[in-house]
């Protein structure tokens, strides 16, 4: 990540390269041909859309008369004040469900890279993937049952005053789970849990287990040794675990559509309404550039806290 | 600084009682009894998978031992963890903090323990290992050299009362180690630390070490200075690794004065009783190649050395010296280094030859063992 490890492009080929001059410029021509398809692939498929919608989202009209580009910028203006809240529970909700996600992720992680035998780690990484066999519909139609009223989860969380902490905090409400902003949050967070075991996996794996051997040598106890030298190390995972969670999830609609009630919905149920049912393409169009400004924004103040680029 | 060092040093002696250590049915070292006293360098000498490493590990607390005792310095450390032993290691390969730069890394240590006058310490201990304009520099910035000095710095600080190294030279290139290995020596004598040092180059352990264990499979083959290592090996195993010998059969025929004669293939030799500790009746007869003086077969040889009839099969040159393969008139293949001072041009491959030397530098071991072990061949 750093700029002195990343060679520059032009030393692709060495100095000391015996192939005749004639043939270099064919060879970087190689390299952009290669790329050609991916490029080809981000322009019908990003940049168009962008455009389009960019262009959407400034027209007025309506499906009858057809919309006009007018350049309404009041669009935006308009539907931020409309939604705010869907605004406000989006990133709440993902918010908490990536802080839970990378509470029984890491953990999990740790042990699949530092504590389990090779056969147990293989087993416990398909065991992770294994939902992904499934839908994403009929997994989360799934936890609808689960925390069914009057289920014995919902039981259990009751007997244990859970729900009673929980509606403290105005998570739920009386004793249900289901149709409450816990719901929606246990739909996240078990959804994009494998988003953020893995790329944490992939960093903790990479830990050479003689730096730990070092710490303790050094007078570290077994925390101070994960607090001072794992836990560092192993950020560049968490910040992308974290990414991976928050991005999708704040943008997610499913589980609030189908775990939450009304007041429950977040920014891509708003989306989705006002591009299927209501039919206004431009409000449509609007949230969702707001939508992904305000991610990037707080993508970007995240990195440049989280300061990864310092890391290896 | 270096005063500072050599207080904390007082009775750093490590006494190692009846430590082994076992992997299911697999017994990495045998119970052994090793002392090192304090302010030595002491060299743990192997092939791989000896035990050397696991014996180091031992004391350094990363691995538990299935039996016996360590102590250090008076104190019985057998049950305290790592980060409770007045030791610290040098890792093979150095295992040196990513995220850390050159400064935090050497400050590791201090910092654990709450030190005060982190700054100061850290600064001293770098400009010790010369490496003070690299404070702030990441650990993969460096060359493998400066990295491993880092390493040195990093557990040096922490004033240990023996400072534990792990192959710490292995990955370097040749010209560098043998720097290194004096720049080692030189940090050692100036700090007055023990030193135990893990390595499976015997001339590094001879170039360092004060004390030499020679280990394999799991027992310590023999213990002494690199000079008495070599010049009296105990087993041919020691012999081998250490150096190379030639190693006759012979039979012990009877004893004159301090020496006992013995018989090979019928020719008469000698070695002094005190440099044959076995009582067999067959043993082997050991010479270094370099303590054989090589003649033409018709050259005078003084009747108290030992002297053995053959035939010039290889000769190569290689500078300082000539180094040749004999075939005795037993039929037995004995090498021979000599220096290139007066060059006799008759001793050419097939030339008829006499071998003749000192019986002083002859060894004698018992012949009941494996006469190719250690030479790398037999290991296979």
């Amino acid at each position: 990540m750093t700029s002195t490890t990343a060679p520059a492009p032009a030393r692709a080929i060495p100095p000391d390269d015996a192939a005749p001059p004639a043939r270099r410029p064919r060879r970087k021509l190689t390299a952009y041909w290669l790329l050609l398809p991916g490029i080809a692939w981000l322009v019908v498929f990003f940049a168009v859309p962008m455009v389009y919608q960019g262009s959407t989202s400034l027209q007025t009209g309506s499906l009858e008369q057809g919309f006009k580009l007018t350049w309404h910028f009041a669009t935006y203006w308009d539907a931020l004040g409309e939604y705010k809240w869907h605004f406000v529970r989006s990133f709440s909700y993902a918010a908490i469900a990536t802080v839970l996600c990378l509470a029984i992720g890491y953990p999990l992680a740790y042990t699949i890279a530092f504590k389990a035998s090779k056969r147990w780690r293989n087993v416990i990484l398909i065991l992770v993937i294994a939902p992904f066999f499934t839908s994403f519909l009929i997994r989360t139609l799934a936890w609808k049952t689960i925390l069914s009223d009057g289920g014995p989860v919902v039981g259990a969380l009751n007997a244990l005053h859970v729900l009673d902490l929980t509606g403290a905090v105005g998570l739920t409400s009386g004793d249900r789970v289901l149709a409450t902003p816990l719901a929606v949050v246990c739909g996240l967070t078990y959804n994009f849990l494998p988003f953020m075991i893995l790329p944490l996996y992939t960093s903790l794996e990479r830990i050479d287990p003689r730096l730990h051997e070092a710490a303790g040598d050094l007078y570290a106890r077994p925390f101070t040794t994960f607090r001072k030298v794992t836990f560092p190390i192993s950020l560049p995972g968490v910040v992308a675990g974290t990414l991976l969670t928050f991005i999708p999830a704040s943008g997610d609609y499913i589980n609030a559509q189908l775990l939450g009630s009304p007041s429950e919905q977040m920014v891509g149920n708003g989306i989705q309404k006002q591009f299927l049912n209501v039919l206004d393409y431009p409000t449509a169009a609007a949230l969702s550039f707001i939508l992904m400004a305000l991610i990037l924004g707080m993508v970007t103040v995240y990195m440049r806290k989280a300061g990864t680029e310092e890391l290896v | 600084m270096t005063d500072q060092l050599r207080d904390s040093a007082a009775g750093g002696d490590v006494r190692l009682t009846g430590i082994g250590k076992t992997y299911g049915a697999f017994t990495a070292v045998h119970p052994l009894d090793l002392t090192v006293p304090q302010g030595s360098f002491f060299a743990l000498l192997g092939a791989s998978g000896c035990g050397k490493t696991t014996t180091l590990r031992m004391i350094a607390g990363l691995e538990e031992p299935t039996s016996g005792t360590v102590v250090i310095g008076g104190q019985d450390v057998t049950a305290l963890p790592p980060y409770r032993r007045p030791v610290n290691t040098v890792f093979q390969s150095y295992a040196l903090f990513p995220h850390l730069d050159i400064f935090e890394n050497v400050a590791f240590g201090l910092r654990r323990r709450g030190r005060k006058d982190v700054k100061k310490q850290v600064e001293d201990m770098l400009e010790l290992v010369e490496l003070g304009q690299f404070a702030r520099r990441k650990p993969h910035q460096l060359s493998g050299g400066q990295q491993q000095r880092v390493a040195v710095a990093r557990a040096l600080i922490n004033h240990p009362q023996v400072l534990l190294l792990d192959e710490p030279l292995g990955a370097l290139d040749l010209k560098l180690r043998r720097q290194m290995q004096l720049e080692l020596k030189r940090i050692q004598t100036e700090v007055g630390i023990t030193f135990v040092h893990v390595t499976h180059d015997q001339e590094e352990a001879m170039t360092m070490a004060d004390t030499i264990a020679v280990m394999n499979g799991g027992r310590v083959e023999q213990l002494g200075a690199p000079a008495d290592l070599y010049e009296n090996p105990a087993s041919t195993f020691v012999a081998n690794f250490l150096g190379q010998s030639n190693l006759i059969t012979a039979q012990v025929t009877g004893a004159e004065g301090t020496d006992l004669l013995l018989s090979a293939g019928g020719v008469r030799l000698a070695v002094p009783k005190a440099r044959c500790a076995t009582g067999a009746k067959e043993i082997y007869l050991g010479v270094r190649p370099e303590k054989i003086t090589i003649a033409h077969a018709s050259a005078e040889v003084a009747g108290n050395r030992n002297r053995l009839g053959g035939t010039v099969v290889d000769s190569s040159f290689i500078g300082v010296s000539t180094q040749y393969v004999v075939r005795t008139d037993a039929g037995q293949e004995v090498a021979v280094f000599e220096q290139n001072m007066e060059r006799d041009a008759r001793i050419v491959p097939g030339a008829p030859v006499v071998l003749h030397w000192n019986p002083a530098h002859s060894f004698g071991m018992d012949a009941a063992q494996a006469i190719d072990a250690g030479t790398g061949e037999a290991a296979a």
